[in-house]
């Protein structure tokens, strides 16, 4: 077994720098890696490109790293539900780069795959097919997308073991599986980690293979961004 | 004129016994409320779940179970889920076999626009541009006009495009209109009002074919 724990955060973030590119999973709040955002703000870190799907709320998330202007550009899909993202963006101080949700789900997982480059149909005749290759496959315009390159990518999975192996859980899984593997450094935080052999094998979602480092998360918030609800009849 | 809840119900009568379906945020996920009982569907959330179910009751929300709106919700029997790679997969590669979302502008010739007021609104496409790219099959809900009652049925969209060519079937508060090559067919209208209302309402290229009857909600 190749042991990927480290005994720390601190430990988990060594080697991020002013400048780089970071993955960080998550759909909305769900599923995002809460430990390494909190030391990520803490380490003062700025100039920061982070490939996300959404950026957060005003006070978590990527939220919390957008109040201490730590992110120069985001890449993401849906920005909604954050007026400090709005403001930052309306002045300038902010770059946004808006690209298709699947689009931005493929190019993760074209990057964990060593795949440099693909055809998707998402965006042709829009702003996002801009200066891009457009080809016709099947009768059909698609227009190529390039593969993500990022220094880090930062996941969040429900169960881990020592070996780097992962498990999520309901829609907490979404980026998190394509962006493990995809940076030249991949940090799995975990709710609960584990011996390895405690895992079924057959019922891991992520191999080992894809996580340098991995650690348990000191406490989790999971905070719920739309909280809707049924009565009882 | 539809109520948002009535046209929601009107769309509900496009769903097919064994469609799996993706809605879209606002009206369209109002339509799970009015699909006809005996018929087995599946909700796809493009954030990873098939066979989504109705919100928790109080008290068994789960932060790790929610929809693409980031709503709680629950899940059905025979539900799954999966990362947002498989979930596009499962779009981009045409096993939904329904999409109904929202808009904000549609063009006579199936363009779409839908995430983007320059200047003013920019929150983000979200699935909507590979969904509209890749669906055979898409049903927009929407107002008929805006609130200063200009036409959002047009003959060339004003907005950032989501999609060419893409919707084959408009509900709005005043009309069921399928869109083909040569523009909007008027199918139906809303209870109460004339073919002359909607004209009026459309900017685009509205085809009358005899008869128009009155939806049945």
């Amino acid at each position: 077994m190749i042991n990927r724990t480290v005994s720390s955060v601190e430990e988990a973030l060594e080697g991020v720098k002013s400048g780089m590119t970071f993955m960080v999973g998550g759909f909305g709040l769900s599923g995002i890696p809460e430990n390494s955002i909190a030391q990520l703000v803490k380490t003062g870190i700025t100039d920061l490109t982070c490939i996300s799907n959404n950026a957060g709320v005003d006070d978590f998330g990527l939220g919390l790293l957008l109040q201490g202007k730590q992110i120069k550009k985001m890449i993401s899909s849906y920005v909604g539900e954050n007026d400090e993202f709005e403001r930052q963006m309306l002045s300038g101080e902010l770059e946004v780069d808006l690209i298709p949700q699947g689009t931005l789900a493929e190019r993760c997982r074209a990057a964990q795959a060593g795949i440099p480059a693909f055809f998707t149909p998402a965006g042709y005749g829009t702003e996002v097919a801009e200066g891009k290759e457009v080809r016709d496959f099947n009768g059909k315009p698609h227009i190529l997308e390039h593969a993500f390159q990022a220094d880090f990518a930062f996941v969040k999975a429900w169960k881990g073991d020592e070996a780097g192996n992962l498990i999520f859980k309901g829609t907490a899984r979404n980026f998190n599986p394509v962006m493990a593997g995809a940076a030249t450094i991949t940090v799995a935080e975990v709710e609960e980690l584990v011996p390895a052999g405690t895992l079924d094998p057959n019922q891991i979602h992520i191999p080992g293979i894809f996580v340098k480092r991995i650690f348990q998360g000191a406490k989790y918030e999971k905070r719920i961004e739309q909280r809707t609800v049924r009565q009882r009849d | 004129m539809l109520t948002k809840e009535q046209i929601a119900q009107r769309i509900a009568k496009e769903v097919k016994d064994g469609y799996y379906v993706n809605l879209g945020i606002g009206i369209p996920t109002l339509v799970a409320n009015y699909v006809p009982k005996g018929i087995d569907v599946e909700f796809q959330s493009e954030n990873g779940v098939l066979g989504m179910g109705p919100f928790p009751f109080e008290g068994e929300e789960d932060a790790d179970v929610i929809n693409a709106g980031k709503q709680t919700i629950t899940t059905l029997p025979g539900a799954s889920f999966f990362d947002s790679s498989m979930s596009f997969g499962m779009i981009r590669g045409q096993h939904v076999d329904l999409t109904i979302l929202g808009a904000m502008e549609v063009a006579e010739n199936g363009d779409i626009a839908n995430w983007k007021i320059p200047g003013k609104m920019v929150k983000g496409m979200g699935g909507a541009m590979d969904l509209v790219a890749s669906a055979e099959n898409i049903i927009v809900a929407m107002m008929h006009t805006n609130r200063a009652g200009a036409s959002k049925l047009l003959k060339r969209c004003s907005l950032p495009l989501t999609g060419v060519n893409c919707i084959t079937k408009v509900v709005t508060n005043m009309a069921v209109m399928d869109v083909t090559d040569k523009g909007f067919v008027l199918l139906e209208r809303a209870p109460g009002v004339s073919v002359e209302d909607i004209k009026a309402a459309t900017e685009g290229n509205l085809i009358v074919e005899g008869e128009v009857p009155e939806m049945v909600i």
